[in-house]
């Protein structure tokens, strides 16, 4: 009785400094923000005294409901394109030998060792009207004359999925390596081509590093400013942009904590219900 | 025998090793043929080979006369039984057996049938709803033997069919797999490391080394007569002991002095063209050597000499003896009740062996 309690105690200590991180930087930081959102504004930016819930009209605002629609879709596309993606890369990954898997790894984790904003920029100049693949298009009478490939919500697309790549393969790399290949052999064996033996064995295998990848991507997608706006049009706003305008453009930092305190509740409501949702699942079905 | 399964001349490297090398077998309908031999001889290469897995160099595979060597594995009508048993985790026992039908398009009902009759096969109709997780390492391999059988197939493989379950389970294993043989009627192709493996459960038995066939032949003729020291030293116990033929009395028949035990040649007898005054191998498996005290009578037309007792072993069953005899160190293996089963260490002892009990090699053969 006196161990078991010691060692529940000794669990709690070691659990302790995790618990304060996550504390003073994510549960604080959290409730401000939702607690900002009820607070009036001041007229030099900052929060002033009392309680309001003036702020939530900014929710009625028409262009909100089509910003976080486009918000969401691009999200979910980009997502859907990560993990197509990083599957196959993963499943190669996975296959090779221990010397190409790391120089694998290395290229995939080499983008990170320079600046995001360095990488949007160079894409920028990549795409320009007169950057080099604009011009060879137009050589090769695909674009017409005066066409942009900038400033378009594709081109928002091709920058997400180029950055949030690396997020999908990771997790996914991770799933796969532990996955078990003599699964698709026999597959194969049973009668399964090479691309059903990965529809039905592989992909199910790594259902889990797949789920972790897909939250990955997803949610750091919804938060994505900088892409939109370097690079989309004017009509390629995103969630994010919303949120930065009312922080650096309008000052105002109540209404952009109501729209950042909407955001967190979309994706975490949905994310804990499911968790329930699966716990009391499991519950059923054990004996 | 008619030619079923042909594997005509097969060679395999990795990068810069030779794994198969020139390698022919010809299996027929309904065996059940072994491929024997130690870790990295090449049997686990051939049997990927013949799945369908690994493209060989050179060579080729036919199969009922069909040149199946280029073919994907979903296309052979070879299925395999994995050493792990790769059952896929997330799938029930009734729908890793069904996969395989349901690859092959086979209808709802047809399916059904199929698996039920083939869960029954291996009694696990009660675990069919089951998770992978929840079976035990026997289930596990019953769903892995339903889920290949169910698909008919014309060659079933075992890859080390029985290495990852206890003794018991592996004995129960061994009589299990034999009765399938039976029932099924499909030709059988088991890879293991395990001689006691190989020889109860096949009709013949091709021992494999360094990527090359030592010797193919039914278990007694493998065991019996091995062609090389590597297949009479792989398959059993055996002494080896070298001498000199001195004489060739009649046909059939040897005396050879063995090098470094006194006494008068040896008898013995096996068709070997024998050359006089060659230096030959002999070897005598341990079983076949009888003890007596020194003083007891000599029975006639035995090949004997003295030796010590050096060590004894116990085993239930039987007892095994170290016995110094000369230069030479000699393994006899007595069976419980039998003469000389109770020695001790120190005892000098007479060690006789019938002439039909040992077998003449060559010195150059298998090194």
């Amino acid at each position: 009785m006196r161990k078991s309690l010691r060692a529940g105690s000794v669990q709690w200590l070691l659990t302790l400094p995790s618990l304060a991180w996550l504390g003073v930087f994510f549960v604080i930081p959290c409730a401000l923000v939702l607690l900002t959102a009820f607070r009036p504004a001041d007229v030099y930016g900052g929060v002033g005294r009392g309680w309001t819930t003036e702020n939530l009209t900014v929710l009625r605002d028409p262009a909100f409901v089509s910003v976080l629609w486009r918000t969401v879709w691009v999200s979910a596309v980009t997502t859907l394109a990560c993990l197509a993606l990083a599957l196959p890369v993963s499943l190669h990954m996975a296959r090779c030998g221990p010397r190409q898997r790391q120089w694998l790894l290395l290229l995939i984790v080499i983008p990170f060792l320079s600046n995001f904003l360095i990488r949007v920029f160079a894409w920028k100049s990549l795409l320009h009207p007169e950057g080099p693949l604009t011009r060879m298009l137009a050589g090769l009478g695909i674009l017409t004359e005066h066409a942009t490939l900038l400033n378009h919500v594709g081109t928002v697309l091709l920058l997400m999925i180029y950055t949030q790549l690396p997020f999908a393969i990771l997790p996914l790399y991770a799933a796969a390596e532990k996955f078990d290949l003599t699964l698709l052999d026999a597959a194969r064996d049973l009668g399964a081509g090479p691309w059903c033996a990965f529809v039905q064995i592989f992909v199910p295998g790594v259902r889990r590093g797949l789920l972790s990848a897909a939250v990955m991507v997803f949610v750091c997608s919804l938060g994505q400013y900088v892409i939109p706006q370097f690079v989309g049009g004017v009509y390629d706003e995103m969630f994010g942009n919303q949120i930065s305008r009312r922080v650096f453009a309008e000052r105002n930092l109540p209404q952009a904590c109501v729209l950042a305190g909407a955001l967190m509740l979309a994706v975490i409501v949905p994310m804990l219900a499911s968790a329930l949702w699966q716990r009391l699942a499991r519950r059923e079905a054990a004996p | 025998m008619d030619d079923f399964l042909v594997i005509d001349r097969v060679s395999k490297s990795f990068g810069s090793q030779r794994v198969v090398e020139e390698v022919s077998l010809t299996i027929a309908r309904g065996e059940a043929f072994s491929l024997l031999g130690p870790s990295g001889c090449g049997k686990t290469t051939l049997l990927r080979m013949i799945a369908g897995f690994e493209q060989p160099e050179h060579g080729r595979i036919l199969l009922g006369g069909r040149d199946i060597t280029h073919l994907p594995p979903e296309r052979r009508p070879v299925n395999t039984v994995f050493q792990n048993y790769a059952i896929f985790p997330h799938l029930t026992v009734w729908d890793n057996v069904a996969f395989g039908l349901r690859m092959e398009g086979r209808s709802r009902e047809e399916t059904r049938l199929e698996v039920e009759r083939m869960l029954e096969l291996v009694r696990l109709s009660a675990h069919a709803k089951k998770m992978p997780v929840h079976l035990s390492g026997g289930q596990r391999q019953r769903v892995a033997l339903a889920r290949a059988l169910v698909k008919r197939p014309e060659v079933l493989l075992l890859d080390e069919p029985l290495a990852a379950l206890d003794l018991k389970l592996r004995q129960h294993m061994l009589a299990e797999l034999s009765s399938l043989h039976a029932q099924v009627g499909a030709t059988f192709i088991y890879v293991t490391h395990d001689q006691g493996e190989a020889l109860s459960l096949s009709n013949r038995v091709a021992v494999l080394n360094e990527g090359r066939v030592e010797q193919i032949g039914t278990p007694e003729e493998v065991y019996e007569s091995p062609s090389s020291k590597f297949t009479a030293a792989f398959i059993g116990d055996t002494n080896f002991l070298t001498g000199t033929t001195v004489s060739a009395p009649h046909e059939g028949c040897v005396h050879v002095r063995v090098d470094g035990i006194d006494g008068s040649p040896w008898i013995v007898t096996h068709r070997l063209p024998q050359v006089l005054g060659q230096t030959v191998r002999l070897m005598v498996r341990p079983e076949k050597i009888h003890l007596s005290p020194q003083s007891a009578a000599v029975n006639e037309g035995m090949n004997f000499f003295s030796g010590i007792i050096d060590e004894v072993a116990y085993f239930g069953p039987h007892t095994r003896y170290r016995i110094r005899a000369g230069v030479h160190a000699i393994t006899a293996q007595i069976q419980h009740g039998q003469p000389g089963s109770t020695l001790a260490r120190g005892d000098q002892v007479r060690v006789s062996f019938h002439p039909d009990s040992a077998r003449v090699m060559g010195m150059e053969v298998g090194g």
